[in-house]
């Protein structure tokens, strides 16, 4: 194993792609890795890229790569996309805007679907990025799946989040509501070419003059990129998104920000591997001993309450736990 | 033991810009639980043959409409070759002669689906010859 490890820190993509499907796929070995991986990660700048589908967030990706191998820094991209609730099957079409860096070796592009994650990411996001992390890129781009208002999952993950929106989506009272627009370290409006772009630009720059600052000094800007079809102006925008979210990051090391992003970083992954390590164990017992569908009978039948039936289920495994 | 998810890359290569057939095969792949990794058109081989490895697919779908498959089709394998990646498997499909089958075959393309090819008989043919690694 401790040559794999060695392999996947020299950037072995063959090796780091393959685990990451291991994760995905829950093989039990590839836990075991990613704990020999760990300390090798944690030194990547992460950006966050959200907003609606079709918003533009992989187009926008791909132009801060192009940004980013300018000034030389190794990029890791990680790009999702919805599982299919009814066949498990998945278009991953994000990585069709990116392929003029597929031959990059300082560029490495790795489609994710969500398999029934609701939070914008998939499961194997958090380790997806340790090991692009443990590869050593500099900077790691985590793409979420087209979202809504509340598929918030990235701000567990990145350091600096960008939302991207578009004209044309809905009036002011939008840009109030909580959620997705509390989340933006930068925004971005895309297609700003499009009636309604100046209106929106307004309507979040009112929106932010209310936010509460909760003690940061940071001003959120909001980048307006015109349309991708015409390169010239369409690069000069995305010069001004890398150098804002570039600002951020400097701002977030300096004003210790970065640490605090930090530590809820770890405080998700706890969450995280504890519902890999407990929860889903017992399920994955209770199912395959067909106890699930008999407490879920006495349920039904309100021989039970759901309270006592977890508690009866957590009590006996900790029992077992101790005997072990 | 969890259950391997089947992953596939569907490609064009070359010139060639219609893709209406392999986005129905893309879409048809998702409808039978794949995930599918859709690179466009467009793709120079060394561009397909890179993005198959960093997507860790068991299986890359070329198709090709124009007639350039006996020089591109080839050339994806070889690049896997070259970088290791042969337990990739290669098939192809699009407008391709009959007399081109044993030369794509003798390359190292798994199998042909011409116009006419069930969209069943190749998610049959995926699903047999391919185990999810």
């Amino acid at each position: 194993m401790d040559s794999l490890i060695k392999k996947i820190c020299a950037g072995d993509v063959r090796l780091a792609s393959r685990l990451i499907r291991d994760i995905e796929d829950k093989i039990p070995e590839a836990k075991a890795k990613i704990k020999k991986l760990y300390a090798h990660t944690g030194k990547s700048f992460i950006i966050g890229i959200t907003g609606a589908p079709g918003a533009g967030k992989s187009t926008l990706t791909d132009a801060l790569i192009t940004q980013l191998r300018k000034k030389n820094k190794t990029v890791g991209v990680l790009a999702v996309d919805p599982t299919s609730p009814f066949t498990g099957g998945a278009i991953l079409g994000d990585r069709i805007r990116m392929q003029k860096h597929a031959e990059d070796e300082g560029v490495f592009v790795r489609s994710l679907a969500t398999r029934g994650a609701l939070g914008g990411l998939s499961q194997a996001a958090g380790d997806a990025i340790h090991v692009m992390e443990a590869m050593g890129k500099d900077v790691i781009i985590v793409e979420t799946v087209g979202i809504g208002q509340q598929e918030l999952d990235i701000i567990n993950h990145a350091h600096s989040v960008v939302v991207v929106l578009v004209p044309g989506m809905g009036d002011e009272i939008q840009t109030m509501k909580a959620g997705l627009m509390e989340i933006a370290d930068v925004f971005v409006v895309n297609k700003a070419n499009r009636p309604g772009a100046n209106q929106l630009q307004t309507e979040i720059a009112s929106m932010l003059k209310l936010a509460s600052k909760n003690g940061a000094n940071w001003q959120t800007p909001i980048v307006m990129v015109g349309d991708a079809f015409e390169p010239a102006a369409f690069t000069e925008k995305a010069a001004e998104l890398a150098q804002k979210i570039e600002e951020h990051h400097q701002y977030l090391i300096e004003s210790g920000k970065l640490t605090e992003r930090m530590h809820r970083k770890a405080l998700a992954e706890i969450n995280d591997a504890l519902s890999f390590c407990l929860l889903e164990p017992i399920i994955e017992e209770l199912t395959s001993t067909g106890k699930l569908k008999h407490f879920a009978e006495k349920i039904k039948n309100r021989k039970a309450d759901p309270y006592s039936v977890a508690e009866e289920i957590a009590k006996n495994y900790f029992i077992r736990q101790d005997k072990k | 033991m969890p259950e391997r998810k089947i992953r596939v890359m569907v490609a064009k290569p070359g010139l060639d810009g219609h893709d209406r057939g392999a986005r129905v095969l893309a879409r048809c792949f998702r409808d039978a639980g794949f995930e599918v990794v859709y690179t466009g058109c467009h793709q120079t081989p060394e561009q397909i043959a890179a993005a198959a490895i960093q997507e860790d697919v068991d299986l890359v779908g070329l198709s090709c409409l124009s007639g350039a498959h006996r020089a591109l089709f080839p050339k994806v394998v070889e690049l896997l070759r070259g970088k290791g990646a042969d337990d990739i498997t290669v098939i192809g499909g699009g407008i391709i002669p009959e007399q081109d089958f044993q030369l794509l075959y003798d390359a190292g393309i798994k199998a042909i689906f011409t116009p006419g090819a069930s969209l069943d008989s190749i998610v049959e043919w995926i699903k047999t010859n391919i185990k999810a690694r």
